[in-house]
């Protein structure tokens, strides 16, 4: 895979989601329209130079171009992730949605306010009631109190003293920082810092909250801890959430969707599992190559037909005849309704046969823990490793959807291959065989986990 | 050489002709200006020299002991006495009054002048080269063009010292808010604050060691340029420094010096624990413990 040919001509290359001229849709909290960045002494020019295609080297002369020609739509109550790494333009991408930084061209809506219309006055009210942010280095005021530190923006706000130390204590509450509201912030640590800059973000109460790499400076324990943490408050209190990130990992792990960014141009934007297995292009499949597959996609994208099913009124000469045609040791039981009822084994069904029993019923035995078809991949291992037999995938009704071979398990680790040597299968690389030199020594691998 | 080649630039001469206008066309001024400096100055003064010794050394000794700790208190008492023990204590009391009074306006100017270069980059651009002007411009130079304006006495002293003693006010101040943490103020804006709100929560209570910083510097450079106006009689232990010189008298020379130091050293200490007073530093103190 070689750079030189990675950068995409213009005009494909951000996937122009929304329209530039159409109202938003009442459930997209923040809509980006053609926004655009150049810093420098003519932005004008460095645009219009832009907009016929140029890339930021082009233009370097007129400015630097941070960020061209974004569009998006983030929903309502949506984790949307900006990915990209240091220098791609997120963190002005992040800084233009309230208006600390302004758009040489474009717009940016927030709840169908038009930013780039108000004055300095409505957007001080406009970032007081709609959108506040968690900065990477935290941002505390070093002299205030926890609780006074969550309390800021309601300070701000002009809410009575009382009123806003009752609504930053919840607020503290709920980051699960109660009882340190009257330590200073130089005597928490990281994690702690972050959990108060999380807090006075919620306590301002607004619907979009910005967060500008706001786990990236914290050690990776303590940043999944926040993560899931986030997830969790998400849930719980429905905010739209921007969140910029250089961490793969982290993006794929928060995001409901995911922008990749690249030089000031959004690559790609798309569910985790979109970007892993349908890159849009070799940047974006070379930047997801090295990402823990197996936290992203789930057991619906790997997912396969079992290759026998036995009905729990069939007989057991039909049960072993049925494995010996697929040459497997054991097969899934279901009943009328497909729903999971255990697992025969071959040499039962055998001795049941000559024992001249009517049904495979007697000799079914329970199935290795089912698992759901959201569950991840790295939540599969361990029911794998239980036993030879595929892991079984059922829905909330125990109905059984499908299974995952151990192979596939595997398989689906090792990264999708290059989009030029496989566009024929576009979005079908995860299940695939992997055609390149790897793949049989995996399969063989399995085989032999499969026999002991 | 030089003198065939590039011509006498009479650049003295100007000056002189600008401060002779200057001094005729703002006469009333002036007299306005030395009538109110000169008046707080003799307040100020009479508040300090008049009580008994005991009662304002004691009452310094409580400003050291509440600024810092009873060791600072107890060496600053023990430095007023040996400035008594040689005689000077009026005169020290006389350049106090004239420190702090040229200290307090210094600060006046340089505190606003300093936010304000710190929050436009082309005043900083003006501010700067003029600060360094007036800060490596020789001390007593300063004294002439006010003498000339006010005659003797304490307030072309005042003057010459404000102008002298400025710079690192304003210095410190611009500095100390520049460097506050970008991503702060930026959280101050993203939340909705008023400019006028991030100066005050923000900018200034976490410049404020820094600007503490600068008014010690400004003190210093005050009493060291105070003592130079001795030689316009502005009064104090400069004028016994003077006279020491004049008559190449070693004693009298070493007891005013001595007194300049035990008084340097007490303002010195007592600025510099207001600094660290700062809540910006206690909470850095605090996370220690």
């Amino acid at each position: 895979m070689t750079a030189p040919s990675i950068t995409p001509p213009a005009g494909t290359s951000a996937p122009a989601e929304p329209s530039t001229s159409a109202p938003p849709a009442p459930d997209v909290a923040v809509a980006v329209r053609g926004v655009s960045k150049v810093f420098g002494r003519r932005p004008a020019e460095a645009m219009r130079r832009l907009a016929q295609g140029a890339s930021r080297d082009d233009v370097k002369a007129l400015g630097t171009a941070a960020v061209i020609d974004a569009s998006f739509d983030v929903r309502r109550g949506e984790i949307f992730v900006v990915m990209g790494l240091s220098g791609s333009g997120k963190s002005t991408l992040i800084r233009m949605l309230n208006g600390l930084l302004k758009p040489t061209s474009g717009q940016v809506l927030i709840g169908g306010e038009n930013l780039a219309a108000t004055d300095a006055k409505q957007l001080r009210a406009l970032r007081r009631s709609s959108v506040s942010m968690v900065f990477q280095h935290f941002a505390l005021l070093p002299h205030r109190t926890v609780l006074d530190n969550a309390a800021y923006p309601l300070e701000i706000q002009g809410v009575g003293k009382a009123e806003r130390r009752e609504k930053a204590r919840t607020a503290i509450e709920l980051t699960g920082l109660g009882g340190w509201e009257d330590s200073l912030p130089s005597q928490l640590s990281g994690g702690m810092r972050q959990r108060v800059g999380l807090a006075r973000a919620l306590a301002a109460d607004t619907d979009v909250l910005l967060m500008d790499e706001a786990f990236s400076a914290l050690d990776p324990l303590i940043r999944r801890e926040m993560q899931e943490q986030l997830i969790e408050l998400q849930q719980r209190l429905g905010k739209t959430i921007i969140f910029i990130t250089h961490d793969l990992n982290e993006a794929m792990h928060l995001g409901d969707r995911i922008a990749v960014m690249r030089d000031g141009r959004i690559v790609q934007i798309g569910t985790a599992e979109q970007i892993l297995s349908d890159p849009a292009n070799d940047y974006v499949a070379q930047f997801v190559a090295d990402v823990d597959r197996t936290r992203v996609l789930t057991a619906s994208s790997v997912m396969v037909r079992p290759a026998v099913v036995v009905p729990v009124t069939g007989g057991p000469r039909q049960a072993s005849r049925a494995m010996r045609e697929a040459q497997v040791p054991a097969a899934f039981v279901v009943d009328r309704q497909r729903v999971l009822r255990g697992v025969v084994h071959d040499d039962d069904a055998v001795a049941a046969l000559k024992a001249g029993q009517e049904s495979v019923e007697g000799i079914v035995r329970d199935a290795v823990t089912p698992v759901s078809p959201d569950t991840p991949l790295a939540e599969i291992f361990a029911p794998a490793a239980e036993s030879s037999l595929p892991v079984a995938v059922t829905d909330d009704t125990g109905r059984l959807v499908g299974v995952v071979p151990r192979v596939t398990l595997l398989e689906a680790m090792v990264p999708p291959d290059q989009p030029q040597t496989d566009e024929s299968v576009p979005g079908r690389q995860a299940t695939d065989p992997t055609p390149d030199g790897d793949a049989p020594t995996d399969r063989v691998a399995a085989d032999e986990g499969g026999a002991r | 050489m030089t003198d065939t080649l590039v011509p006498r630039l009479p650049l003295g001469q100007w000056v002189d002709w600008l401060v002779d206008w200057v001094t005729t066309t703002f006469r009333p001024l002036f007299r306005f200006i030395k009538d109110v400096l000169g008046g707080v100055y003799d307040g100020l003064d009479a508040v300090l020299a008049s009580p008994p010794f005991w009662v304002v050394a004691i009452v310094l000794a409580v400003l050291a002991l509440l600024a810092k700790n009873w060791k600072l208190a107890l060496g600053s008492l023990v430095g007023f006495v040996v400035i008594a023990g040689v005689n000077q204590w009026d005169n020290a009391m006389e350049t106090l009054a004239l420190v702090l009074l040229s200290a307090a306006i210094a600060l006046l100017v340089a505190i606003p002048l300093g936010i304000w270069a710190a929050r436009n980059d082309r005043v900083s651009a003006i501010v700067r080269p003029v600060l360094d002007f007036m800060q490596t411009m020789p001390g007593f130079v300063y004294l002439i063009p006010t003498v000339v304006i006010f005659l003797t006495g304490p307030v072309p002293g005042i003057i010459a010292t404000i102008i002298f003693a400025m710079a690192p006010g304003v210095r410190f101040t611009e500095l100390g808010i520049r460097q506050v943490d970008k991503e702060v103020v930026e959280a101050g804006h993203a939340f909705g604050a008023t400019p006028a709100r991030i100066l005050g929560q923000i900018q200034l209570p976490l410049a404020l060691p820094t600007v503490m910083a600068g008014v010690n510097q400004v003190i210093m450079l005050s009493l060291s340029m105070v003592v130079l106006a001795g030689m316009v009689g502005a009064g104090g232990l400069g004028e016994d420094v003077v006279a020491a010189l004049q008559r190449v008298d070693v004693a009298l020379g070493f007891e005013a010096g001595i007194a300049v130091v035990i008084l340097a050293m007490f303002l010195d200490r007592v600025t510099a624990a207001l600094g660290e007073r700062a809540p910006v530093s206690r909470a850095l103190v605090a996370a220690r413990d």
